[in-house]
């Protein structure tokens, strides 16, 4: 029997490939797709846009964390925080992301400095990868200061530490390395040690106390922003911080800016301005999947 | 059910009756068309249709198109012909169309304009064609936009057949921007015989088109069909390719083998107020309360994952389309008090007439010759409230309009929990700041050669709003169509 008429030729698959994918621990996923473009274009500092539903997904900012251009795929590094990134979490190798939108912000400016601190926080220390390579690269000296809640959420410590001159690892509980918070060393670094430059990722509330710390030494620093964005290309201003007064735009004037410019308190409220429906939608996700799962083992 | 303003069946008899007049006489003098009542389209009933995202009004019937198409008075000189950007001929059409000659008609506009579906709705007609119409002297004009509308919709049923191209000249051409200017330089290119690439930074095709204009507007279906329309003459379309950042259009002229560009963004950089508390939560630029809505499909609550603002109190800063379609969607997103607050008084608003009468008729408060100065919040930093300041009409500025003047110290607080900013746009220098060699002036706007379309590299062209500033659908595909002639020209020399 041909029934070719009626099955058709397969179209191509619209998307990204899975070409990787592994837990850095719990929540926390490594994965690399296919974007043969954005692997070629992407600077340090730039990040994606990625839809896991090309007519009802939310567009969500996700920092790349390395690029292969000769395999034509970029590897990205996200903690299962939202409804997205939870439904981007069951892809599987070989699946496709059907949006992948970029490179978008601008790439970090990387030169010599001189002595280098890069802060790195949970999540944060993912993006912070490939700035840490690129200022490598120029010469600097380079400090890593990678902190977390636990053990289990440092992550990327072997990439780190293959690269940096010192790595510092503090976490909140002293499960591993200092229990302290990233602020301690580089307070202490800030003292002993005056840095040129100093960059630091992670929580918004991390990034405000470095901001804080660095303040008095006067020491130039850096903090890669990840607000609420649609577009990302500087269309809607949804992203829009408060920058020495003035109004910017993270997607197209960041992610980075001066640290001791950025009014971090404005920022903070308003990354909490859908708290509300974005917390539903989680938990609808989640008993959704769990419904799925005992559907599934019953069934088997 | 829907309801209607008035009957759509009685209107359509009407028209009948009026049609089996004009049929019975052996000549129709000018007096009898002018004795032709305006025809009216059907329309929603306002109550209903502000919790709907149905498009407001329907389409002319054939016999309503017919009839209005009879009460053109074919004058010598066609006065409305100068007042559209791209010149239809419109007393063609309209006599094709008064013969019942539809796929006539729809071919005479065919030679100026590329996408009437999308014209015949959101073309302020009444301050272009209409503007000038004889007939409007002394009754209504001719209803000349919602023949085209009728026209272009009776061709997407009725006629599939794509639009003929030459012969593959094997020329390449990158289009960058898949809205109106863009789509028409794609399809007046892809009609030369040259290979067209629209190249889209966003994940669904149009512009402004998708994620500006709402549904119940400019219905995505129609949006639709005239991108298909162009994929069946084999325009190739690619989405979630940001050209500047995926690629430089240097490499793709140089590597990819473009030959030609046309570089249609549009306009994207919302502006803001400039006032205390703007950076409060629940103020959003009309771009993102439009673009949470349409693109990304809040008009769906419930399936989609972009979440929306809970608005119950919303106001809205400005008065041109996009301020009535950001508050004709908040209406319709659930909001229980909508309030427009416009610095200049209704005369002076560059909205489409029809729109701001449907808004009125929604229920949409309108506040002239005020305007905010001051946003207030509250303790979690959410809008409670805005300060507002009242003018009065003073002497006319540049764009000819009476300038407001402040009225010291007459101010009041208006109690909201939303702001929506449809104040304009500046242009977005995302592909021009990443492009050396490409000319803007102060306004970061792109300059043109104006002849031609051309920018200061060669080969490349440029329209609709990066080069106009914020402007309107139809004079961005005037745009195009300046710059496909450019193109075009230029690829015939090689």
């Amino acid at each position: 029997m041909d029934l070719t008429s009626i099955i058709g030729e397969a179209a191509p698959r619209q998307g990204h490939k899975v070409l990787f994918k592994e837990f850095l621990s719990e929540n926390v996923v490594r994965m690399r797709i296919e974007a043969a473009l954005i692997a070629k274009e992407r600077r340090p500092g730039q990040f994606i846009i990625i839809q896991t539903d090309v007519n009802y997904g939310e567009r969500v900012p996700l920092t790349i964390a390395d690029a292969n251009t000769e395999e034509g795929s970029i590897t990205i590094v996200f903690q299962t925080v939202g409804k997205t990134t939870e439904e981007l979490s069951h892809f599987e190798v070989g699946d496709y992301i059907p949006v992948v939108t970029g490179p978008l912000g601008r790439p970090t400016h990387i030169e010599k400095f001189g002595k280098v601190v890069a802060v790195g926080g949970g999540i944060g220390l993912a993006p912070l990868y490939p700035i840490i390579q690129g200022l490598k690269a120029a010469g600097n000296h380079v400090t890593v200061i990678a902190g977390a809640r636990n053990k289990g959420l440092l992550i990327m410590e072997d990439e780190m530490r293959a690269i940096a001159d010192e790595y510092i690892a503090v976490t909140d509980d002293g499960s591993y390395g200092r229990k302290a918070l990233v602020t301690e060393p580089l307070k202490e670094i800030c003292e002993n040690d005056k840095p040129d430059m100093v960059i630091a990722i992670g929580p918004p509330i991390m990034m405000k106390f470095c901001a804080s710390t660095t303040k008095p030494y006067g020491v130039y620093t850096l903090v890669s922003l990840n607000t609420i964005m649609i577009d990302g290309t500087g269309m809607c201003g949804c992203c829009r911080v408060t920058i020495d007064g003035k109004i910017k735009f993270v997607c197209v004037d960041g992610p980075e800016f001066d640290a001791h410019l950025v009014d971090f308190d404005n920022m903070l409220k308003r990354m909490g301005a859908f708290r509300e429906q974005e917390t539903e939608a989680r938990e609808h996700t989640c008993r959704f999947r769990k419904a799925l799962k005992e559907m599934q083992e019953a069934e088997n | 059910m829907p309801r209607f303003h008035e009957d759509p069946q009685i209107l359509n008899e009407k028209a009948v009756e009026i049609l089996k007049g004009l049929t019975a006489k052996e000549k129709i003098t000018p007096k009898d068309r002018m004795d032709i009542p305006v025809q009216k389209p059907a329309v929603l009933d306002p109550l209903q249709r502000s919790k709907w995202q149905d498009e407001v009004e329907k389409t002319f019937t054939p016999a309503q198109a017919v009839v209005e198409s009879n009460r053109c008075l074919q004058c010598k000189i066609p006065n409305c012909v100068k007042g559209c950007p791209v010149n239809i001929n419109i007393p063609g059409f309209l006599a094709a169309a008064a013969k019942g000659e539809f796929a006539e008609a729809v071919a005479v506009i065919k030679q100026s304009s590329l996408l009437p579906a999308i014209c015949g709705r959101v073309c302020p007609q009444e301050r272009q064609c209409q503007e000038n119409c004889t007939m409007g002297k002394k009754h209504d004009p001719v209803s000349i936009g919602k023949v085209e509308r009728f026209l272009a919709d009776w061709d997407i049923t009725n006629n599939t057949a794509p639009m003929e191209t030459a012969p593959d000249t094997g020329h390449k051409v990158a289009v960058i921007g898949s809205g109106p200017a863009g789509l028409v330089v794609a399809a007046d290119c892809r009609r030369a015989g040259h290979e067209v690439h629209v190249f889209e930074a966003l994940h669904k095709l149009g512009g402004v088109l998708r994620y500006g204009i709402p549904e119940f507007r400019l219905p995505k279906a129609v949006v639709d069909s005239q991108i298909d329309s162009l994929r069946k003459m084999g325009v190739h379309f690619h989405t979630d390719y940001l050209v500047g950042r995926t690629r430089k259009l240097e490499d793709m002229m140089k590597e990819d083998g473009f030959e030609a560009a046309f570089i249609g963004v549009g306009a994207g950089l919302p502006i803001f107020m400039g006032i205390p508390g703007e950076d409060l939560i629940g103020v959003c630029s009309a771009n993102e309360y439009l673009t949470r809505a349409n693109l990304m499909g809040c008009i769906y609550p419930g399936i989609n994952d972009t979440p929306m603002y809970r608005s119950k109190k919303v106001v809205v800063l400005g008065g041109g389309n996009v301020a009535m379609d950001s508050c004709r969607m908040a209406k319709r997103l659930g909001a229980e008090e909508v309030t427009v607050l416009y610095r200049r008084s209704r005369n002076e608003m560059p909205a489409r007439r029809e729109e701001v009468q449907h808004a009125f008729e929604e229920g949409i408060h309108f506040c002239f010759l005020q305007n905010a100065c001051e946003v207030h919040g509250d303790d979690k930093g959410r809008v409670k409230s805005v300060t507002v300041q009242r003018y009065e009409l003073g002497e006319p500025d540049q764009s000819g309009r009476r300038s407001p003047v402040k009225i010291e110290g007459d101010t009041y607080e208006l109690e909201c929990d939303t702001i929506i900013v449809a104040i304009g746009n500046k242009s977005n220098p995302l592909l021009t700041g990443a492009t050396p060699g490409l000319d803007v002036n102060k306004k970061g706007n792109i300059i043109v050669n104006e002849e031609t379309g051309e920018t200061s590299i060669p080969g490349v062209f440029a329209g609709g709003d990066i080069v106009l500033g914020a402007a309107t659908v139809i004079l961005a595909m005037g745009e195009g169509r300046r710059a496909a002639r450019g193109i075009n020209e230029l690829l015939a020399k090689k």
